[in-house]
């Protein structure tokens, strides 16, 4: 039976994905991160900083398909934990002139305590309830960073602005080229992380709750604890994204972590396939590069042509990328008998 | 006929000969990325989508001016080049594009990006590149910085500027003021209350209640009430359009007639005042340096009547009651008045040089006698503005110019 099909079969708001269907094979898996290896020495500098978005959208992407696709929780508020993983930085780097690479672990660690202690009084609200109280967070978010008491920490309005990385041991690679390969190892270490954490125990604990909540708890699955967990990963994942971003942008401001933000990783997810791992970085290619196809069609009208792209892609490609995966596989399953 | 030619070419040959030995680099065209001998790329990153959208026609009047200067032979027979992109009013947006405007189209400058934080966000780059980032259309103070960032330049006059001609305006007209100032809690309201402090100097005292607020807020009723009973008799609202109708109407609502100023970002007629109604505002001050384009006083005005032709020509489709489009055409003046100044010589440094050199330029929809004057120590290129009041439907000038400089 197909993911396709079974899609059509059940009711539920978040479908059932299969573990094994969440990641790619070993060989393509290994091709694509060749891909990603060479490409940056033979393109400009500006095309490895949009790579390097790619991958740090793709992880916070990543930390929503976690949530939403593991363990079946909405959430519109990952902009909030991506604006507190880079305010972290920011602060730690400019403030406590603390090594960019060091300000990772504490971003997710504090983005971690902040999701896991949101995530209690989230327990008690599911679907589309949920998905409300999270915006709140994500409406909540620039505000707060705005506040009097923190200014003089977070510069207010005005942001903080942030210094980019040399390469270290003298490595004659360009800021930007180093910061890419710096991220790429971040987000294997991440993405590796989480193709393992759904596998393992904790991970079939997610999807037995995605599944059937009361199912998992006469299992014996401590319900609360896992929902509760999935979100503590999810914001700490979503903060180290956040990281990263903040060295690669240079700068933070209350302006660059609005609702849009949220809503567009959200987008990515859903375009890239909710629970298939491979596809958050499809996603984010969508919410990077569209926009930017869709100026050079029309500059007035940019937002309904964006539209009208994912009108399309939901209406042909419900799925996202995941079902033109699958179909790509089925296709090379035939080629190959014949 | 043809003696007189010969002279022509005999004198220019001779005034070539005499600055080529004064200084090689005026005979010689000398480029940087985004300039050669037949164009010139200039980059530009406005907000098309998203929350500040309303501010796009400022983009869009550039566009068309630069269009109708190309159509007029462009800039010593250089086209220009105008490269526009969208950010969305998304600072990590602003950085992709003004790094694909740099890295990828290969612009000259960028000139005219519209914002605080979207600017905020590209100025240690575009300083780090040491491409100028000209004319960013933004209040802030922060733009005037010449020796931390000698690659960035406003072009409108500041907040702070405008704060301190009210401050030199109370301390002229009512010495004895009390003071009650409502002000949004944002990088705007902060820069006017720094301002209006500053200007106040020794007299700061003057303010007797400093009431922030948050654009969250669906009403400001209570600070308005507030400063009524703190028993102000001099009300400066920093506030955007929304609020500043609401203030008015609030004010005549509970009886308060105190002399009433309202910053120039809220002065429009069809945003605030007529919302707020015309016969309780009779009498509001503001101060501004554009002339207004639905003001039937300039009708007569030779600026104006070349601004109404090139909407007329180039820009049929644009709202001439838009503050943006106004703004918009001078902004794009003053980048063409630079890039004459720069002659052959369009390198990125030549090209900060002049525009930090600009002598009494007046564009024609600046209000007469506001000139544009720069500085290499000086990159606020419009520090004046002129006092109005409202009457009747209209606003009317009064007084002189006034300068912003500290002087008491």
């Amino acid at each position: 039976m197909s993911a396709v099909e079974e899609v059509a079969e059940g009711h539920q708001a978040v479908e059932a994905v299969p573990k094994r269907a969440m990641t790619l094979g070993t060989g393509t898996s290994l091709v694509v991160l060749a891909a990603l290896l060479i490409a940056p020495v033979f393109v400009k500098n500006f095309i490895i900083f949009q790579m390097t978005m790619l991958l740090i959208y793709g992880l916070a992407v990543l930390a929503l398909n976690i949530l939403t696709g593991g363990s079946g929780q909405f959430s519109l508020g990952q902009s909030a934990f991506y604006a507190v993983g880079a305010y972290t930085t920011a602060v730690l780097m400019e403030h406590f002139n603390v090594n960019y690479a060091l300000t990772l672990p504490v971003a997710g660690v504090v983005c971690f305590g902040f999701g896991f202690l949101f995530g209690q009084p989230a327990l008690r609200l599911s679907g589309v309830y949920l998905a409300l109280a999270t915006f709140a967070l994500a409406t909540a978010m620039p505000q707060l960073l705005k506040l009097n008491f923190l200014e003089h920490w977070t510069g207010g309005v005005q942001g903080l602005v942030v210094t980019k990385p040399d390469a270290p041991f003298g490595l004659s690679m360009s800021q930007d080229m180093w910061l890419y390969y710096f991220t790429l190892v971040v987000t294997l270490a991440i993405y590796i992380f989480s193709v393992n954490l759904l596998r393992s125990r904790s991970g079939r604990a997610f999807m037995a709750i995605r599944d059937n909540e009361i199912a998992a708890s006469s299992m014996g699955v401590n319900v609360a604890l896992y929902k509760t967990l999935a979100f503590g990963v999810s914001a700490a994942i979503t903060g180290i994204a956040g990281s990263l971003g903040a060295i690669a942008v240079q700068f933070v401001a209350p302006d660059s972590y609005t609702i849009t933000l949220a809503i567009s990783l959200f987008l990515g997810m859903v375009v890239g396939g909710v629970g298939w791992l491979p596809g958050s970085f499809v996603g984010a290619a969508f919410i990077i590069f569209v926009p930017n196809m869709a100026e050079s069609i029309s500059k007035g009208l940019s937002g309904a042509v964006f539209g009208v792209l994912l009108f399309l892609v939901i209406y042909l490609v419900p799925h996202g990328a995941r079902q033109i995966a699958i179909f790509g596989q089925q296709l090379a399953g035939k080629l190959r008998k014949n | 006929m043809t003696a007189v030619r010969f002279q022509v070419v005999a004198f220019s040959a001779a005034f070539a000969l005499c600055t080529a030995m004064s200084s090689e680099a005026l005979a010689q065209k000398k480029y940087d990325t985004g300039a050669s001998d037949t164009e010139i790329k200039i980059g530009n990153i406005m907000p098309y989508s998203g929350p500040a959208s309303a501010y796009a026609a400022i983009g869009r009047t550039e566009e068309a001016y630069f269009n109708k200067i190309n159509a007029e032979g462009g800039i010593g027979g250089r086209k220009i080049k105008f490269i526009s992109y969208d950010d969305g009013y998304s600072p990590p947006k602003t950085v992709e594009q003004a790094r694909k405007l740099v890295e990828s189209d290969g612009v000259l400058l960028i000139f005219g990006s519209l914002g605080t934080s979207t600017n905020g966000a590209i100025r240690k780059y575009m300083n780090e590149k040491k491409v100028p980032q000209l004319f960013v259309a933004s209040g802030a103070s922060k733009w005037n910085d010449p020796k931390q960032y000698p690659w960035s330049m406003g072009w409108q006059p500041s907040y702070v500027s405008e704060a301190r001609i009210y401050a030199k305006y109370i301390m002229k007209e009512k010495p004895d003021a009390k003071i009650g100032v409502l002000y949004q809690n944002d990088d705007f309201g902060k820069d006017y209350l720094k301002g209006l402090k500053d200007g106040l100097g020794p007299k700061a005292a003057m303010i007797v209640l400093q009431e922030p607020y948050d654009t969250s807020e669906p009403a400001i009723d209570e600070h308005v009430v507030k400063l009524k009973a703190a028993d102000a008799d001099v009300f400066i609202s920093i506030t955007s359009p929304k609020f500043a109708a609401q203030g008015i109407k609030k004010a005549a609502e509970i009886g308060w007639h105190p002399m009433h100023i309202i910053s120039n970002v809220s002065a429009s007629v069809g945003g605030v005042i007529e919302p707020a109604g015309f016969e309780i505002s009779q009498g509001i001050l503001s101060a501004s340096y554009t002339k207004d384009g639905s003001d039937p006083q300039w009708n007569a005005d030779d600026g104006m009547k070349k601004f109404y032709n090139f909407l007329a020509q180039y820009d049929p489709k644009a709202n001439k009651l838009d503050a943006g489009v106004v703004f918009g055409y001078a902004a794009a003046q003053t980048m063409v008045k630079v890039l004459q100044m720069c002659g052959d010589d369009l390198t990125r440094e030549n090209v900060m040089r002049q525009a930090a050199s600009l002598k009494d330029f007046a564009p024609d929809t600046l209000l007469p006698g506001i000139k544009i004057n720069t500085a290499p120590d000086n990159f606020a290129p419009i520090e004046q503005l002129q006092m109005m009041r409202f009457k009747g439907r209209k606003w009317e000038l009064f007084g002189d110019i006034i300068s912003s400089d500290l002087g008491h």
